[in-house]
């Protein structure tokens, strides 16, 4: 295959994987990696390579917004970046002494954790407000709302969540994802961060957390600019259309959907990685 | 949610920065992008096999060669560098507005963050 017809078929499947992670909310790059290496048999490293880099610039640009719109906790988000930056470092070390196979079954595993956990329903509590005093100290609080329906919240349980972090941080470096997954269940359900402001704060932090890996793999020459290119343009492309989509549409069907499409291909690539294909 | 005033400006800064850096980077991605599919088009791909990019194209040299000299891959390069100092200037960008409400436990947290990112860029 030719650079010309190799480009636009990897932009078209950049694109579908941002829009099918943005509505799912399991985010670009956990799909374009099982994408590029299944359906274009690109290596797994440079797929990884590439996607850190998309995920740069989905997570940035949801994240302006969320700022913006007071939903991000910048305090907890740099707190927690302490052990997801770490974390970042750990794993990018790691994916470079791990054979591919053993990247492959740990990507499909993490995939078919993600496309469930995706599928979750939610229940929403009062604002949860934690009487501890590391967070206390820490300023791990925020409100939400405005005019008279203003409701405060503290994070609890703060080691717990920041060791989370620290996993999720490391399979961010491993595997070129941001990992929203696993940061959103070390905030909404270790911390006890209200969910709109967990799901925020974790955008917020996936750049800073990629960032951290992507040195490691520049220098180690996973980023393939020929390749990284299509990725995020047409990952980034995807999400925002996703995003645009997203309230106009029924989700929950489509979910369902797209967690099937999901799982098969996060079983296809354990078979791959077991069989060594 | 912001607990001050200085906060609520320091959000505004953020989302800024956040959004211009993405709109940025991915425009000199794509100025590259299409460069490198004017010049290379024809030329077979091979990501199949990892060989690992181990050249750097991007240098400051090759950013300030006119543009009919300039490599494609080092201007995708540059648009993907800009694209991971986004984050990076998030953070230097908090550690200010940490400073200026005087918050230093939260300009240490900053700072620490900092380092581990300077490691992973510089060192390792």
């Amino acid at each position: 295959m030719t650079i010309l017809e190799f480009t636009p078929i990897v932009f078209v499947i950049s694109l579908f994987a941002g829009f099918l992670g943005s509505l799912t909310g399991l985010g670009g790059g956990v799909v374009v990696t099982p994408a590029l290496t299944i359906l274009l048999g690109v290596d797994i490293r440079y797929a990884i390579g590439a996607s850190l880099v998309s995920v740069i610039a989905t997570s940035s640009g949801a994240a302006a917004a969320y700022v913006r719109d007071g939903y991000s906790n910048m305090r907890i988000g740099m707190f927690l970046e302490i052990a997801t930056t770490l974390g970042a470092v750990y794993g990018a070390f790691l994916a470079t002494h791990v054979p591919v196979s053993a990247l492959s079954i740990v990507f499909g595993v993490v995939l078919l954790h993600s496309a469930w956990q995706s599928n979750r329903q939610h229940k929403e509590g009062a604002p949860h407000l934690a009487n501890d005093p590391l967070s206390r100290r820490l300023r791990l609080e925020g409100s939400l709302g405005g005019g008279t329906t203003i409701e405060k919240y503290r994070a609890g349980r703060v080691k717990t969540g920041f060791s989370i972090m620290f996993a999720a941080g490391t399979l961010s470096g491993l595997l070129g994802i941001g990992s929203g997954a696993l940061k959103v269940i070390a905030m909404d359900q270790a911390m006890r961060i209200p969910f709109k402001v967990s799901t925020a704060t974790s955008n917020f932090m996936i750049g800073v957390t990629a960032a951290a890996s992507a040195g490691i793999y520049l220098s180690r020459g996973y980023i393939a600019p020929g390749l990284a290119m299509p990725v995020m343009l047409g990952v980034l492309c995807g999400s925002l259309m996703g995003a645009r989509l997203l309230p106009r549409m029924e989700v929950k069907t489509l979910r369902r959907v797209f967690g099937v499409v999901v799982g098969v291909m996060a079983i296809e690539m354990i078979v791959k990685g077991i069989t060594g294909g | 949610m912001a607990t001050s005033s200085g906060d609520k400006r320091l959000e505004r800064v953020i989302s800024n920065l956040l959004r211009t850096g993405v709109l940025l980077s991915g425009l000199v991605v794509l100025l590259g992008g299409i460069l490198y599919m004017v010049r290379y088009g024809n030329n077979p791909v091979a990501y199949a096999q990892f060989h690992g990019e181990s050249e750097i194209y991007w240098s400051l040299s090759a950013i300030l060669k006119p543009v009919s000299e300039l490599k494609s891959r080092s201007i995708i390069q540059l648009g993907l560098l800009l694209l991971i100092a986004t984050p990076v200037a998030r953070v230097v960008f908090c550690l200010v507005g940490f400073a200026f409400e005087r918050d230093w436990t939260y300009v240490a947290i900053s700072a620490g963050v900092l380092i581990v990112l300077a490691i992973s860029l510089f060192v390792l």
